[in-house]
């Protein structure tokens, strides 16, 4: 895979705040250059708390370069609409991943990875193993 | 037989019974739940009717999955998937006839059921909106009213119930003496069946 196929990273939060702050502190934690792609999908469509399925799709859409996209979500509805978009089938990407991650940490884990040009897999793999990370 | 007028037929009275109840589906949804319940569902509902009247789909299959895209696109909460998904899956198992038998309706119901289930990952006393589908679509088989009072009846036996699913989960015991705004909403959905079916057989 080259470098420029690389998987992109998609935050779907009930807040569009919390879903583009998340996507800012991970960019800002990647550094060293450029990043994966990544976008936020946060809030509904007039600015309420909730998820749109457009947002999400929009977002996903434009992070894909061809190598498959990785979803992190927050809570309930962020969690069904994707998971009901992906059953959907044409609604995102080939490619597209709901990741079982913390928000913030598997974002961050998952920008790290993607920006380094590794395959889904990698992506999704290091995004889950943040959950293995106890703070007690 | 139903065509897919009395499947639009259905919708257009969901949307009115969504309407009119839309306060109550919010009252119940504040001590338990985020407090947008009613308006929610009030505004996938509109774009349900709205998209139905742009489109209009020539099976009942096409007309229920039109409609759960909408809820999907539309509701904002986590109704929408959940609705959406409903009336998808249960569209999806009704095929490309034209008309489809009482029978045929229920077994899909059934199928839209269990996707709710799977996408939720809740079962019947979890107090969502299962305890009052999972009635439903069994009564169905017998009659519309019967899936009517089903539901109902399904909706109130939520208030006693601790709920295990969904943001009321985390009030614990607090969750109890509610009845569940999900259940509510799908008590209304299977009420505006009913009479949808009652107002075809007047007419006949």
């Amino acid at each position: 895979m080259s470098e420029d196929q690389q998987v992109g990273i998609v935050l779907v939060s009930h807040s569009a705040q919390v879903a583009s702050a998340v996507a800012e502190l991970a960019t800002g934690l990647s550094g060293g250059g450029d990043t994966a792609p990544i976008a936020a999908a946060g809030g509904r469509e007039d600015g309420g708390f909730g998820t749109s399925s457009e947002l999400v799709s929009a977002a996903a859409h434009s992070v894909d370069r061809g190598a498959g996209v990785a979803l992190l979500v927050d809570l309930g509805s962020a969690v069904l609409t994707v998971k009901a978009l992906l059953a959907e089938g044409d609604e995102l990407p080939e490619g597209a991943r709901l990741v079982d991650a913390p928000f913030v940490e598997g974002t961050v884990a998952a920008l790290v990875t993607a920006s380094t040009g590794a395959d889904l897999d990698t992506v999704v793999a290091a995004a889950k193993d943040a959950y293995t990370y106890r703070k007690e | 037989m139903l065509d897919a007028d009395f499947f639009r037929r259905w919708m257009t009275a969901a949307h009115t019974a969504v309407d009119q109840e839309a306060d109550r589906l919010t009252e119940l949804d504040s001590p338990i739940g985020d407090a947008d319940h009613g308006s929610n569902l009030r505004r996938g509902f509109a774009a349900v009717t709205a998209a139905l009247e742009k489109e209009a789909p020539a099976t009942p299959g096409a007309v229920l999955t039109l409609a759960g895209r909408q809820l999907i696109s539309t509701v904002g909460g986590a109704s929408g998937p959940l609705y959406g998904t409903l009336l998808r899956r249960t569209g999806k198992a009704l095929g490309d006839e034209a008309e489809v038998s009482e029978a045929d309706l229920a077994r899909a119901l059934r199928t839209g059921v269990e996707a709710v289930a799977t996408l939720g990952g809740a079962a019947p006393g979890d107090k969502t909106m299962l305890d009052a589908l999972v009635p439903a679509a069994d009564a169905l088989g017998e009659s519309f009213d019967a899936a009517r009072r089903a539901a109902a009846e399904g909706a109130e036996a939520t208030t006693p119930l601790q709920a295990r699913k969904g943001r009321a989960s985390y009030l614990g015991e607090r969750s109890i003496g509610h009845e569940d705004p999900g259940a509510a909403s799908s008590a209304l959905l299977i009420s505006a069946l009913a009479r949808t079916a009652g107002a075809a057989e007047v007419a006949e």
